[in-house]
């Protein structure tokens, strides 16, 4: 496993856990259309990965069909990725909940502004995955090319074409990130 | 598994930043998408896109994939997180200040700025309640004294038009940080080859395209770079990114697109609204243009650091304002902010006053009489004739546009031809 500052993560990190993970556990979901955790489940469901919602004031509800569960020790199947979307000072327990699940979880992931070292570490050392302060849409659009439609530096350059995905010509896929994908898959 | 990843230097972002091959086509060279709207794959997906939460393409005054390479080239060149392109520097500008103020607030602005940019904040911005309080970049004093509970932004160029005047960023960063906003920068003389105004603090970078970045003197454009760097949520002084947005009902566009949503906020709420769109061809030219800029420049300012020095030796010529100069008030900061080369453009005083200036645009032959900078082609202008005619003296020398000076902006052709031809403009 590789040292990370988790500062910067290298790109094929992050696609290697895009690439892998099917299903993620959103804790800290809101049902509200306006909040960022909503555009992410959103995102991925529409890219069919299994996207399970967490979230206490909302267990027993269905958002979009995917039933809202009260913690992660109550979803019934396994996890890929724990995605977490509170404030820093409550990461802490969300981990200890994830590193009780069996199996454990591939990926612990914390969204866009948040970051716990002391949390991050304790998951590494169960050989976890962590990446902090980054959000899984945002990153899947910079790595896909989606996201260079709105004028955001993706950061990547490529002399190879980006693959679109099946079931629409706005819907890109991130490749295997070394340049053989042929952007074949489900054209036209 | 840890492999390091190359950073990309300056030349090759130039070319490849943001042009992947077409997706869709396989084209290399990035297609012209002239196209007003784009099909959505189903209603659900149309929804996703009006609602924000998926990237994609609904209409081009909001966003269009040629101009979207341009945005991301020059987000690349500049190291900010992403940008967008509009109609014209002006636009930009406006686009700028209308995410960051709202009216009766002020911003601060370098008094060393081209003369448009004055004329646009003294007056159009000022009917939006966006009220301009200006300071000396000479003087870094008159900025902090400057900043008003009111203050929303500090605006400067890095080099100043026309006099080739170079500003101290890193200084004046440090007034926008310790009053908590954010430093706009002005960058279209430098351009990212010379400097890069990120590196030093800045906050924003505005360009106009239609100089050195398109270079070619054929497109009118503008863009706005989001370095990443400020803070929107901290003073809750900026509700265009901090505040629950009416528009999309509810969104928070900081809390959602974090360290790009100044860019986003410049695209959804002001190019949607006030509509300053740029052409797709006109991106594309830009786009073009800009593959080469790090070639243009290099030998935009050796001509020009070449034709100063033999200006200054003329016995017609009383000054010249170039900070490539070692004898130039601004040689020390040029050395720190510029040091590859000072640019293109320069004010020469002549000693014949006004009818000397109107007998050198008149006898050029190669230099074009016109009122732009930043084409392949050397352009002079005699302000005082011209764009300052309607001024008194007095107003025409405080703006740098005495009756005696002359602006060049030094093309790339053949050095020698250049210095002929104002040699023989100048008997």
């Amino acid at each position: 496993m590789i040292k990370l500052n988790h500062d910067s993560y290298p790109d094929n990190y992050i696609r290697g856990i895009l690439n892998t993970v099917k299903t993620i556990a959103m804790v800290g979901f809101s049902p509200n259309t306006s909040r960022p955790s909503y555009f992410v489940f959103k995102y991925f469901l529409e890219r069919g990965t299994r996207v399970i919602p967490v979230n206490p004031g909302h267990a027993g509800k269905e958002v979009l069909g995917q039933k809202v569960y009260a913690h992660l020790a109550d979803i019934p199947e396994p996890i890929d990725m724990v995605d977490i979307f509170r404030a820093p000072e409550h990461v802490m327990p969300v981990v200890e909940e994830a590193l009780a699940l069996k199996p454990l979880p591939m990926v612990i992931w914390m969204q866009l502004g948040i970051r716990n070292n002391e949390a991050a570490a304790l998951a590494e050392a169960a050989g976890i995955k962590v990446v902090m302060n980054r959000c899984p849409k945002i990153e899947y659009g910079r790595l896909s090319s989606e996201i260079s439609w709105i004028g955001v530096n993706s950061r990547t350059l490529s002399s190879k074409r980006a693959q679109i995905l099946p079931g629409g010509v706005q819907r890109m896929g991130l490749g295997s990130g070394n340049g053989n994908d042929k952007g074949k898959e489900g054209d036209g | 598994m840890a492999d390091v990843e190359r950073t990309p230097g300056f030349n090759t972002l130039a070319i490849h930043a943001g042009a992947k091959p077409d997706p869709a086509t396989g084209a290399r060279a990035t297609p012209i998408y002239q196209t007003a709207s784009y099909v959505f794959d189903d209603v659900e997906h149309a929804a996703s896109l009006f609602g924000l939460q998926a990237f994609g393409n609904i209409y081009t005054r909001i966003g269009n994939p040629t101009c979207a390479v341009l945005e991301e080239r020059v987000a690349a060149l500049e190291g900010g997180t992403a940008a967008l392109a509009v109609a014209s520097g002006h636009a930009a500008q406006v686009l700028v200040m209308h995410a960051m103020l709202t009216p009766g607030d002020e911003f601060i602005a370098s008094t060393k700025l081209y003369g448009g940019s004055i004329n646009q904040f003294n007056h159009s911005f000022k009917s939006f309640g966006w009220n301009v309080v200006w300071a000396d970049p000479d003087d870094i004093g008159s900025f902090e004294r400057a900043v008003t509970p009111k203050t929303k932004a500090i605006f400067i160029e890095s080099i100043a038009n026309p006099g080739g005047i170079v500003t101290d960023i890193e200084a004046i960063a440090q007034v926008a940080r310790k009053a908590g906003v954010p430093l706009v920068v002005d960058n279209t003389l430098a351009t990212p080859y010379l400097c890069k105004p990120i590196d030093y603090g800045a906050d924003v970078v505005v360009h106009s395209l239609t100089k050195f970045l398109g270079g070619h003197g054929n497109s009118i454009g503008g863009i706005i770079v989001d370095a990443g760097t400020f803070n929107w949520s901290r003073d809750r002084k900026y509700p265009m990114l901090c505040e629950p947005r009416p528009e999309y009902s509810g969104i928070v566009l900081h809390e959602t697109f974090g360290n790009f949503a100044f860019a986003i906020a410049c695209r959804v709420l002001g190019l949607r609204d006030l509509g300053p769109a740029l052409s797709p061809f006109n991106a594309f030219l830009i786009a073009t243009g800009i593959e080469t800029l790090p070639l243009r420049m290099q030998r935009h300012s050796e001509n020009a650091l070449a034709v100063a020095q033999w200006l200054s030796q003329r016995p017609e010529v009383a000054w010249v304002s170039y900070p490539g100069l070692a004898s130039d008030k601004y040689h020390a900061l040029a050395q720190k902010y510029v040091p590859k080369g000072c640019g293109a453009v320069m004010t020469v005083g002549l000693k014949g006053g006004y009818d000397a200036g109107v007998k050198l645009v008149s006898n050029v032959k190669l230099f074009s009489h016109l009122a732009n900078i930043g084409d392949t082609k050397s352009l002079i202008i005699h302000p005082a004739s011209t764009t300052h005619k309607q001024l008194s003296d007095e107003q025409k020398t405080k703006a740098g546009a005495g009756p005696d000076v002359v602006r060049l902006s030094i093309g790339i052709e053949d050095v020698a031809d250049i210095i002929a031809d104002l040699e023989q403009g100048l008997k």
